[in-house]
């Protein structure tokens, strides 16, 4: 397929209207020198992926995104900033000084991907065929019969593990009293 | 739309994440940069079940599975950096240096 064909399709347009501001958003979450511009444009990635699933026909995957993460955890990540910087706006020191050596690695990250993606393309072949799920709403009772059956045991230890995240986060983030505070009732 | 498409993005979405993982000092920042890189992991696992077209949406389950750790880490990991905060007046994770040698 060449990129004539590539770019022919309208569909590609979408990806590219997704795709685009995804990248310029997630370099602004890194680069941004306001931690609360870095936190809301984490939620413009999050969006433009969540229309990337939707293009791949995975809708639930796409509104547990939203929902999960642009409505819960961006919260939670507001509150910590909230919390934690007390002067909220342009800060100087929110990188280090000498970016550089994070910069290669990460260049170098991305080369290693698109080596292998190269390699294993070679390898399992069809990397350039059309996908064939596009267009295919994915049934949400596929999800909840795999949930139930193939993934019981993961999909339950999953929940264990966000009881545990529960009660550690209120663990960690409560105060606590001294013995002699206790004592004089401040703990109830 | 082809395969390949996706995961150009994902390694692209990926790498920023690392860089900003390794150039941050602010730990807050450091987590967003965290959830970049689980985003791209998200975007490889969906692009390859539309892919493989698997009949039980394995890649979809796995994504879900992902997006709920991400929701647990957030949640443990800024209580950690409440409690840092709390204890040294700073958010900063190079000047955490109070167990290194």
């Amino acid at each position: 397929m060449t990129f004539a064909d590539w770019i022919a399709e309208p569909v590609n347009w979408a990806f590219l209207a997704m795709a685009v501001p995804l990248v310029f958003a997630a370099l602004r979450v890194v680069t941004s020198r306001n931690v609360v511009h870095a936190a809301l444009f984490l939620v413009l990635t999050l969006a433009a992926s969540a229309g990337l699933f939707i293009l791949l026909s995975a809708e639930f995957v796409a509104w547990v995104l939203v929902l999960v993460y642009i409505g819960a955890v961006i919260v939670l990540f507001l509150f910590g900033i909230m919390i934690t910087r007390a002067p909220i706006g342009r800060e100087t020191n929110l990188s280090h000084d000498t970016r550089w050596p994070a910069a290669l690695a990460s260049v170098a990250v991305l080369a290693v991907t698109l080596w292998l993606i190269i390699a294993v393309s070679g390898e399992i072949g069809g990397f350039g065929e059309p996908l064939p799920a596009v267009g295919v709403a994915t049934a949400t009772g596929v999800l909840g019969e795999g949930f139930i059956n193939r993934y019981l045991i993961p999909f339950e230890a999953v929940g264990f593990v966000l009881l545990a995240a529960l009660i550690g986060g209120v663990t960690l983030a409560r105060k606590d009293l001294t013995p002699l505070e206790e004592e004089e009732g401040h703990g109830v | 739309m082809i395969l390949t498409q996706f995961l150009v993005l994902g390694a692209i979405l990926f790498s920023i994440g690392i860089y900003g993982l390794l150039s941050r000092r602010n730990a807050v920042t450091v987590l967003l940069a965290v959830e970049l890189m689980l985003a791209a992991v998200n975007i490889n696992l969906v692009a390859f079940e539309a892919f493989w077209n698997t009949a039980a949406a394995h890649g979809h389950i796995f994504a879900i599975f992902v997006i709920t750790i991400a929701a647990a880490e957030v949640g443990i990991g800024l209580a950690i950096i409440l409690l840092v905060f709390r204890n040294r007046a700073s958010s900063n994770i190079d000047e955490l240096d109070l167990m290194r040698w």
